[in-house]
């Protein structure tokens, strides 16, 4: 697996040598250290001042607070927490279940591939909102349930890209070497296709970042994501429109951090399928045979 | 003399990429004349085929040209784009590699050929057709009226080369180029597509540069021949002489490398080390360090030799051209006596009785099986221990299909397969384990046949590994065992593939083979895929490991003088049935199968003396589906000597009276005097 961590970051190197995708990922990583150092900082999102609430910016408050006189970028930044941290379970999830499914119904085929390809043409025919407000009205308001059906969501892209990858693989030498040695399917699966199929796999993880983030405030902006008092993006949206007419600042923040996340996310995931795809140098005719 | 149609001078060709520039092509003159075919060998990366495609005009954006290229007088470096365009439908015609990849897959073939004469104006759309099926007749396309309304997929490779070369040929251009036009192509298609381009040179007058790695083409067809070795003309001259007196010591050492057809056994003798990559000559001459006659001596690594005139009408590039005194005719050690390799007489290792493998097309709702493709249908093979058997064939005859069976990775639909006493098809999966132990493939092509993410010592470890045996087989130590066998260092073992060249990579291919110990080889066009002077290293190789270890081989190749050299006994595949088989002298010297009769006929030596007195056959058409063969004898259709009987009839495989080979055919014979007399040669409708 090593090698597969050195192309990694050979891929890295030529992806964020370019500006966009160098920004993006500046970007993140602020993000990802304001929500880390949080809490070492002092801020605190549950922390009331009755007083104080719907305020405009000030210099106590930078972004103004909310209906409960709470500061809204220390809410901003901790949403950040609830956000990515949801994304990267329920991407975790989807691919951990949606892998394995494509992986073998690519690789045997016959009645698997038929079975496990119905039930991902029956997730894809659920519109993803609709499937995760049915889960959610089974588990309830939690943020493992807002995990759950925002990764479910996302399990049939993996499925799909998985299995569209070890049928291009299947057939090739390398892979009929090792079943040549006497491999067992396990051994040629998990040890030849898979460290072979991962770049599409990643960077559909990428892409799916961002409709995950996308997903999880849409829930809370309809009211069945995360349950307060816990800070998120989609809730603090669905709040400050209530509060339009009190406080036309609120909803500022939180839809400026969610469209910037998003679009970063987008913006590497492009970046990562042009590199992958070897579009992003301008090579001709190759000068000759490779070496 | 008039001016020579095309005329290059100091030509240099630089790509500028994500590293650092690469030159393809330093410093090249040459000119051609008017009816003249010059023929330009090398390898993967001399820089070739840069150098005809900056004669085009074809070179992509990122390519730097220098230098001058002068055609039909007029300059073509740093010309407008489109002067170029003019010239490439006038004064050029082009003609490529993959005949399958030139032509548009959404127009009609007669369409395709006019549409040049049409977009420049010197053909009007109405007479196109009429046109089209003129040119197709002219590369003599059976049925042109029909074929100039169909498309691509319905042509064979070979007619679509035909179709490229019609429309390469369609504006009287005065120079054409074809850049390793028969590569792609079959021996006996290959010998129709150089006949062809041979004639249609001579009625046209045309000028031809024709690129290649393989000198027994160019002997067939080129008047003059130009060497080229990282990127520069190491010598030129006249094809007769070119072969006879080589004055470069790399053509010397090419021609003395390559296994030939009309050559005896013994040990090759090969080229060491690699073709340079471009990005990474050596200094001074870049074939120094592989070169027997510079020895080491300091003016070659310090001064790139110019192209000088070493004879009348002669030029090599080398310091010490006057010392290159070997003679180009094969003279090779003695074969080594094989009786103690070879026992005949022990029971057979591998026995292969009535193999079939069908597979079958299915269509429709219902899934129904429509048609059946017989890949390999009744196929008997025996490899006595430590014995080569060659199984020779086109492409697309099956031999592929039975390698892969025997090793049980393709069904088989019927016959049996017997290994080492044991039989083997339809074994459950553990026992099938155990025999794989015994029995390894290595594969045609070193680049795909490695994984990309492991390194090549894990590679060579991984059969060990699957089968539980690596501390048992002496773990780290037989790995390097291992690469010392297959002459690389095991230093080398914690690269990648990416990281070899294609010989190395094939090298790496045999070792994995060999790491579990195996009594058979099967090995699927070990060296097809690899340059001439590579060839001649592994075929080496794997003769001296056969004699190391008591290996035996079913060496599977298309190549007829790589079988001739490596083969005890040789088995000759068409359509899925083997047609003849025998003991490798007798098969060679007297063929009586018509198909193996015209398969030997139709291999280029590199031997411009020989390609001038040779009889040729030359079969029509091509190998038929394998989905819907011929019915009776699957080769009468392309027969010269087939009758009625052929059609209706399959001939019986049995032996020859009078010889050893075994052949199936009612019309068996050896070749009378004269040549085969049923139709005259080049009889193609």
């Amino acid at each position: 697996m090593t090698e597969a961590l050195r192309s990694g970051l050979r891929v890295a190197r030529r992806v964020f040598s370019r500006p966009a995708p160098a920004a993006a990922l500046a970007y993140l990583a602020l993000l990802a250290a304001a929500a880390l150092l949080a809490v070492p900082l002092g801020l605190d999102p549950l922390s009331q001042d009755l007083v104080r609430m719907l305020e405009g910016p000030s210099r106590e408050h930078p972004f103004g607070t909310d209906e409960l006189g709470r500061d809204i970028l220390a809410r901003a930044i901790f949403g950040a927490r609830t956000s990515l941290m949801t994304a990267a379970g329920a991407v975790s999830l989807a691919a951990a279940i949606g892998v394995p499914m494509g992986l073998v119904a690519g690789f045997f085929g016959g009645w698997r591939d038929a079975v496990l390809m119905r039930v991902v043409d029956l997730m894809l025919a659920l519109p993803g909102i609709m499937l995760a407000l049915a889960l959610i009205a089974v588990l309830g308001r939690s943020q493992a349930a807002a995990l759950v059906a925002v990764g479910l969501t996302g399990v049939p892209t993996f499925a799909r890209v998985a299995r569209a990858q070890v049928l291009s693989l299947r057939r090739r030498d390398f892979v009929v070497a090792v079943e040549a040695f006497g491999a067992s399917s396990g051994y040629t699966l998990m040890r030849t296709v898979l460290p072979n199929s991962w770049s599409p796999i990643l960077t559909q993880m990428v892409v799916l970042s961002s409709v995950a983030i996308l997903l999880e405030a849409a829930l809370a902006f309809l009211g069945v994501g995360i349950p307060p008092p816990t800070p998120s993006w989609g809730e603090m949206l669905r709040t400050g429109k209530e509060y339009l007419h009190e406080s036309p600042t609120y909803a500022v923040l939180p839809g400026i951090v969610l469209t910037l996340t998003i679009l970063a996310f987008d913006t590497i995931g492009r970046a990562l399928s042009t590199v992958l795809e070897g579009r992003d140098t301008l090579i001709g005719r190759p000068v000759a045979d490779p070496p | 003399m008039p001016p020579p149609v095309l005329s290059i001078r100091s030509l240099t060709v630089t790509f500028f990429g994500s590293g650092a520039p690469v030159p393809a092509v330093r410093g090249v003159d040459l000119d051609v004349h008017a009816g003249e075919v010059l023929g330009i060998v090398g390898e993967s990366g001399s820089g070739k085929s840069v150098t005809a495609l900056a004669a085009a005009g074809l070179l992509p954006q990122n390519a730097q040209v220098s230098g001058s290229i002068m055609l039909a007088g007029r300059e073509i470096v740093g010309a407008a784009p489109a002067l170029l365009r003019r010239m490439r439908g006038q004064e050029i015609g082009v003609v490529f590699q993959d005949p399958s990849t030139t032509l548009n897959p959404l127009l009609p073939v007669g369409r395709q050929i006019t549409e040049g004469e049409v977009a420049h104006g010197r053909l009007r759309p109405s007479e196109a057709p009429q046109r089209a099926v003129a040119l197709l007749r002219s590369v003599d396309i059976a049925d042109p009226q029909n074929r100039a309304v169909q498309y691509p997929h319905q042509f064979s490779g070979g007619m679509r080369q035909r179709a490229v070369i019609a429309m390469a040929m369609a504006g009287q251009p005065r120079l054409i180029i074809a850049d390793e036009p028969t590569t792609a192509l079959d021996v006996t298609v290959q010998a129709q597509v150089l006949d062809l381009i041979a004639r249609r040179q001579r009625e046209t007058g045309a000028a031809v540069v024709l690129i290649t790695h393989d000198l027994g083409v160019v002997a067939e067809v080129a008047h003059r021949v130009a060497v080229m070795y990282g990127g520069r003309i190491v010598e030129t001259g006249s094809v007769r002489e070119i072969f006879a007196r080589p004055h470069h010591p790399y053509t010397a050492a090419l021609l003395r490398s390559a296994p030939r057809i009309d050559a005896a056994g013994g040990r090759l003798d090969p080229i060491p080390g690699q073709p340079p990559t471009p990005s990474e000559l050596p200094p001074g001459c870049s074939f120094r360090p592989r070169c027997a006659v510079g020895g080491g001596r300091d003016r070659c690594a310090a001064e790139v030799p110019p192209l000088r005139p070493v004879a009348p009408d002669r030029a090599a590039a080398c310091h010490f051209a006057e010392e290159v005194r070997v003679a180009a005719s094969p003279v090779r050690s003695a074969p080594l006596p094989d009786t103690a390799r070879r026992r005949p007489d022990a029971p057979a290792l591998l026995a292969v009785e009535n193999l079939a493998v069908h597979f079958p097309i299915r269509a429709g709702l219902l899934r129904r099986v429509v048609r059946t493709v017989r890949a390999v249908d009744g196929v008997s093979l025996r490899i006595a221990p430590g014995e080569t058997l060659g199984l020779v064939g086109e492409s697309g005859c099956g031999k592929t299909t039975t390698g892969r069976a025997i090793m049980g990775l393709v069904l088989t639909s019927g016959g049996s397969i017997t290994f080492d006493g044991q039989r083997i098809d339809g074994l459950p999966r553990g026992a099938m384990r155990a025999v794989r132990r015994q029995m390894q493939y290595v594969f045609q092509d070193p680049f795909s046949s490695l994984n990309p993410m492991l390194t090549v010592g894990d590679a060579v470890a991984e059969p060990l590994r699957i089968h539980g045996l690596f501390d048992e087989m002496g773990g780290a130590r037989w790995i390097a065992t291992l690469f010392d066998m297959v002459g690389l260092s095991v230093s080398v073992a914690n690269r990648l593939p990416r990281e070899f060249s294609g010989g190395q990579k094939q090298r790496i291919g045999i070792a994995r083979a060999l790491a579990l110990r195996p009594k058979l080889l099967i090995l699927d066009e070990p060296v097809a895929s690899l340059d001439v002077s590579i060839q001649a290293q592994i075929v080496n190789l794997l003769e001296d490991l056969q004699r190391e270890l008591g290996l035996a081989y079913l060496f599977i190749a298309h190549d007829l003088s790589v079988v001739k050299h490596v083969s005890d006994r040789v088995a000759v595949m068409y359509l899925g049935r083997i047609v003849e088989e025998g003991e490798k002298a007798e098969l060679y010297r007297t063929p009586v199968h018509p198909y193996t009769q015209a398969l030997l006929s139709a291999v280029p030596a590199p031997d411009a003396t020989a390609a001038g007195m040779r009889r040729r056959i030359i079969l029509e058409g091509e190998l038929p589906d394998p989905a819907a063969p011929p019915a009776g004898c699957h080769f009468h259709p392309r027969c010269f000597r087939a009758s009625d009987r052929c059609a209706t009839e399959a001939p019986r495989f049995e032996r020859h009276p009078g010889l050893a080979s075994f052949r199936a055919c009612h019309h068996a014979g050896p070749l009378a005097a004269g040549g085969p007399s049923a139709r005259p040669e080049a009889a193609v409708p």
